[in-house]
Formats: C-alpha cells, sequence, structure tokens
C-alpha cells in the first residue's frame, strides 16, 4: 500500500507544485496556512480538484496521468474522504449515511446496513443510528464520518482538517479517539491540517507545505526540533536564523552575527528556543556571548508563561514568566537587553 | 425588540392593500347562491371541468417535472455560449401574454403549423382541440416556473455534498437521485406546486390552443367564463370551488415549502 503523487495545478492565486509519497500504513500530515495548497492537493489525490500536470498512483495503480490523459473518476477511486465540516447527508439518517458507501458500490441493502452498523458501534455510535446529522454533536459528527469513509474499506484515507470544526473544549479527546481510528485503519492516510500539535500527535511524518510548494518533511520531532522555515518556526515557537557559518559564529547578513558553538562553515539555519532568551534592564555581565539591547514590541500570555516580542539588531522572542515580566516593568517600547548562550543555539544545514 | 408600530400613512395604505384583495373574495361569498350550491355543483358539466382541470393541470405538472428539471439542471450546471438568452426565451411564458403563447403553440403544432403536418403524417396525431392540446397549453405556460424554481435551488445547495457522494463510490445517476434531488426537495416542491396552480388558472392558452369543448377540453377556467354569460349564478359557484382549490394548496404547503425565508 502506497501513495505516489505528484500534482501541479494552477487554481486562482495558487500555483501548486507538490510531490508526495506516502508507504504502507503511514500517516502522513500535510501542515502549512491557509492557502498553502494542502486542501486542493487532497483534493487532487481524489479527482475532485483538475491537475494540470502530473500523476496520482495508489498501489501500483495509476489513478491519473497527465503524460498519457489517463484518470480515474473520483467514484472509481478507493478512497475515503473525511471533509472538514463532514458533509453528511442531512437527509439522511446516519446508519443510511454510513451505508452510502456501500451501497453505491453495489452492496445489498441489508448486507450494507449490517456492516454499516458494526462500523457505528466501531465508533461507538450504535445507539444513534437512527438519528439525523443534525440531531448529532460535534464529536459524533465526526465520528460517523470517519465511520462513512471508512465503511467502503477504501485503501487511502484523505481527511480535511479533521478537528477544525469542533469546540477546542472536545477537541482533545476526538484527537485522542481518532488517532485509535486512524491506527486501525492499514491503509495510507493522509491528513490536513494548520495545527503543529495535532500534525505531531496524529502523523508519523509532516509534510510542510507553503504557497503551494514543499518546505519539509520529517518526522514530528525533527521538525520541531529542526524547523527550515519561518512559519513552522513560529507554529513550534522557535527562533529561527538564517546565515553564514564562520567557525563559531554565524553572519546574518552584512551587519549582524551571534556566536554560535558548532557552527562550521556554510549555509545553515540557527534556532534559538525563547526559553533560552535572558532579559535584563541594563547591560548583563556574564558568561552569554550573545548580547544586545532592542525593544519591546508585544507581549503575550499564554498560561504561566509570557512571550516577548524585540525588535533590535535581530528579532527575536524570548519566553519569561509573568513574574519576570512584573519585575522588569516590560511594556510594549520598553528597552531591554537580551542574552543567550552560544551552546543554547541549535546550528544545521540549511 | 420593540414590537414596531406602523406610522399612520403606510398603515392607511396597508389596508387598501389588503382590501383591494379582501373585497373581491367577500363578494365571491356573498353572491354565491348557496341554496343550489348542491345542484349545480355536481351538475355533470361541472364535475366534467373539474376533472379535466385537475387531470390536465396535474399531467403539465408531470410533464414539467420530467423536462423542467433536466433543463434547469443544464441552465445551473453547464457553461454553454448562448444559455442566458435560452434561458430568456424558455422562461418568456411567464411573462407572455397567455393568448400569444397559444397563437404561438398553434402556430408549431397546429394542423398547418411547423410541426403539425409532420407529427400527423407520421405519427397520425394531431394536436389542437385536444387534451393533449390542454396539457401542453398549460405546461407552456405553467413551466418556466418551475424550471426558475428549480435552478435556483441548484445554484445554491453545497455541492460538496455531491462530491461527498462521489468520494463514496457513487456514480452521476446515484449522487442526482439519492443527494442533489433530496438536497433540493424544498425547491422541487415549490416548484411543482407553483407550476401546478399557473396550470390550474390557466386560460388564454389554452382557450387559443385547445379550444373551448365541454368534456375535452373545458377546464374549469374555460366553464367559469363561459357560464357567466348563461348562467353568472352558476360562475360564481365555480369560481369559488377554484377557489378554495388554491386555498386549500396555499395554506398546506405555505408552512413547509413556501414560506419566504
Amino acid at each position: 500500500m502506497s501513495l505516489d503523487v505528484a500534482v501541479r495545478t494552477r487554481l486562482g492565486a495558487l500555483d501548486l507544485d507538490m510531490r508526495l509519497t506516502a508507504g504502507e500504513g503511514e500517516v502522513v500530515a500535510l501542515l502549512g496556512p491557509n492557502g498553502a495548497g494542502k486542501t486542493t492537493l487532497l483534493r487532487a489525490i481524489a479527482g475532485l480538484a483538475p491537475i494540470d500536470s502530473g500523476h496520482v498512483q495508489l498501489d501500483g495503480q495509476m489513478l491519473e496521468d497527465s503524460a498519457t490523459s489517463r484518470y480515474v473518476p473520483t467514484e472509481e477511486r478507493s478512497i475515503g474522504f473525511v471533509f472538514q465540516d463532514y458533509l453528511l447527508f442531512p437527509h439522511l439518517d446516519v446508519m443510511a449515511n454510513v451505508a452510502f458507501g456501500l451501497r453505491s458500490r453495489g452492496v445489498e441493502r441489508a448486507e450494507a446496513r449490517r456492516r454499516a452498523a458494526g462500523w457505528l458501534e466501531r465508533v461507538g455510535l450504535e445507539d444513534r443510528a437512527h438519528a439525523r446529522p443534525a440531531e448529532l454533536s460535534g464529536g459524533e459528527r465526526q465520528r460517523v464520518a470517519l465511520a462513512r469513509a471508512l465503511a467502503p474499506e477504501p485503501r487511502l484515507l484523505l481527511l480535511d482538517e479533521p478537528l477544525a470544526a469542533l469546540d477546542a473544549t472536545i477537541r482533545t479527546e476526538v484527537r485522542r479517539d481518532l488517532k485509535e481510528h486512524l491506527s486501525s485503519f492499514r491503509g495510507v492516510r493522509v491528513l490536513v491540517t494548520h495545527d503543529p500539535l495535532e500534525a505531531a500527535i496524529l502523523a508519523d511524518r509532516l509534510v510542510v507545505m507553503e504557497a503551494g510548494r514543499h518546505v519539509q518533511t520529517g518526522t514530528p520531532v525533527e521538525v520541531t526540533e529542526h524547523p527550515r522555515s519561518k512559519y513552522v518556526a513560529d507554529l513550534v515557537g522557535v527562533n529561527l536564523l538564517r546565515g553564514e557559518a564562520d567557525h563559531g559564529m554565524v553572519r546574518l547578513g552584512d551587519v549582524a552575527s551571534i556566536a554560535a558553538a558548532g557552527a562550521e562553515t556554510g549555509d545553515v539555519f540557527a534556532a534559538i528556543h525563547p526559553r533560552a532568551v535572558s532579559l535584563h534592564r541594563a547591560h548583563p555581565e556574564g558568561s552569554p556571548r550573545n548580547v544586545w539591547s532592542g525593544r519591546v514590541r508585544g507581549i503575550e500570555l499564554y498560561g504561566d508563561r509570557a512571550r516577548v516580542r524585540i525588535e533590535g539588531q535581530v528579532p527575536l522572542v524570548a519566553e519569561v514568566t509573568p513574574a519576570a515580566l512584573a519585575e522588569l516593568k516590560l511594556g510594549d517600547g520598553v528597552e531591554v537587553w537580551l542574552s543567550f548562550k552560544a551552546t543554547d543555539v541549535g546550528i544545521y544545514a540549511a | 425588540m420593540r414590537r414596531e408600530r406602523a406610522p399612520v400613512w403606510i398603515a392607511i395604505l396597508a389596508a387598501i392593500g389588503a382590501a383591494f384583495f379582501l373585497v373581491p373574495l367577500l363578494g365571491l361569498l356573498v353572491r354565491t347562491p348557496w341554496g343550489d350550491a348542491l345542484r349545480s355543483l355536481t351538475s355533470r358539466d361541472t364535475l366534467e371541468a373539474l376533472r379535466l382541470s385537475l387531470v390536465a393541470s396535474l399531467a403539465s405538472t408531470a410533464v414539467a417535472l420530467v423536462l423542467g428539471v433536466p433543463l434547469a439542471w443544464v441552465y445551473a450546471r453547464v457553461d454553454f455560449p448562448g444559455r442566458s438568452v435560452l434561458r430568456a426565451l424558455t422562461t418568456l411564458p411567464m411573462v407572455l401574454p397567455p393568448v400569444v403563447g397559444g397563437i404561438a403553440l398553434l402556430l408549431a403544432f397546429g394542423r398547418r403549423g411547423l410541426l403539425g403536418p409532420f407529427l400527423e403524417s407520421a405519427f397520425g396525431i394531431t394536436l389542437p382541440f385536444t387534451t393533449a392540446a390542454v396539457v401542453l397549453a398549460e405546461t407552456f405556460v405553467a413551466m418556466p416556473f418551475l424550471v426558475l424554481t428549480v435552478e435556483a435551488g441548484l445554484r445554491s445547495m453545497d455541492r460538496r455534498y455531491e462530491e461527498a457522494a462521489r468520494a463514496l463510490g457513487a456514480k452521476r445517476w446515484t449522487v442526482f437521485t439519492r443527494v442533489t434531488l433530496p438536497l433540493i426537495a424544498p425547491s422541487l416542491t415549490a416548484g411543482a406546486v407553483l407550476c401546478w396552480a399557473r396550470a390550474l388558472g390557466e386560460f388564454g392558452a389554452t382557450i387559443t390552443f385547445a379550444g373551448n369543448f365541454p368534456g375535452v377540453t373545458q377546464t374549469m377556467p374555460l366553464a367559469v367564463y363561459l357560464l357567466l354569460e348563461t348562467d353568472p349564478q352558476g360562475s360564481f359557484l365555480l369560481s369559488l370551488v377554484l377557489l378554495l382549490v388554491s386555498l386549500v394548496v396555499l395554506v398546506g404547503l405555505r408552512h413547509r415549502w413556501l414560506m419566504i425565508r
């Protein structure tokens, strides 16, 4: 079971040019900002969005190939699609929704209902079989959508922002259920999300895309530790700089440079966790090699931590406690000194 | 929200507007000879006209559904040159004086019309002055109401439901019958009701193209009009019957389908 996709297509402002492969039993998350083309890529795999050039191959079977003008229509592809807002058929009850795919593929009514009942049991909704979608909660709808997509036993499961339509309060719980159901499905799973946490929890591998292009691929740990774009760095909350390594230094443009242990030569990324950045009211004396001043440009509170954005020679984000924030009397426009150690800079090739 | 009170002038004009409809209805109720209601209503001619009206209007609604839904689908979904011109031409009967429609039908399907001679020689069919002509005339005038309503329904429906059905393996016909049609059911019903009501009241095109033969082409509106000359009292009663039928339709379906949203 494997998926091999190369898609090039233009759709309004979007210029999509992506390659995507997924191996047997793999859960791949397409991660990227709005408008990156994630959903379009998913739709192209399903045959719902036209492609200018490229191919879609599933388990060695060519579903679409611009070179030979081959196009297998959506209804003949062995896919399950979970749409962002689920698109449960409002005129059918839960049972009929789940049985729809089986009925469409020629399974007899009684058999289809028997199998649909089995799926409803698996997602814990056997007692809601005769409810209309409008009577269900968000989490229940999500499970019906999943059961409906899985009931015809597709070889490929596509999920478009499967948790986006849910309240934050129940998202954690539904995500846990979803992970469980995803792991019981044996085919390839591709899911689209703009939430790095969701991607990290649900997927084995992240594919980061921006503006229709591939940016980075890796396990959740690789991507969060070594972000390769400002977008990913912001998502995972890391300061990311790019420059020329020069034996213990990284030159950022013409003027600025930072001290970084482990910097050798070549084009590199330098990742600095906001926790590693200290703030001071006066010029600090001490071991950190990187010290400069700047002005506070925005403070965001996240529970027991505060992220302070500092503008200066090199813009950086520092993470401090609200207590430190109060003690340093930090506010917008206040001048501060910041420092971080050369050993706290993660260096990797760009 | 506070309850709004109408300004005096608006209230007066609105009252006149409402009275304009209520007074004629009242006239009909007051002047109807209730005494011989039963005799008039069960007379052979009346029953014949009523039966013909129901049969013809239902038949034309059926024809309009069979031909009009696909036409609406094409208008809503297929982009082809001249679509808006074609749509304008096919909805023309909504604004065309029905008599003109009747003449046009005569010129198309009449014995000397465009298709008439062919129909007669090839199939032995002569349409004018038959019950089929009544159905044709009513369909001609009423179908545009259905087409436009259904087209609007198709345009406003969320097409992603159709994609969801396709992703579940549904062929195009299954998508159409199991997803598209149920989703536009409100528009479909509203369109059919409008179409049927229009067909039921059809007069001008019918009398021009189908004529006025009791039992064959004389529908209720025709009977009412002709009775006015010979038996005004009877025509009042028939009018009332038509009014009641319309009222039942309106009340029965308004809450479910014709509500202004």
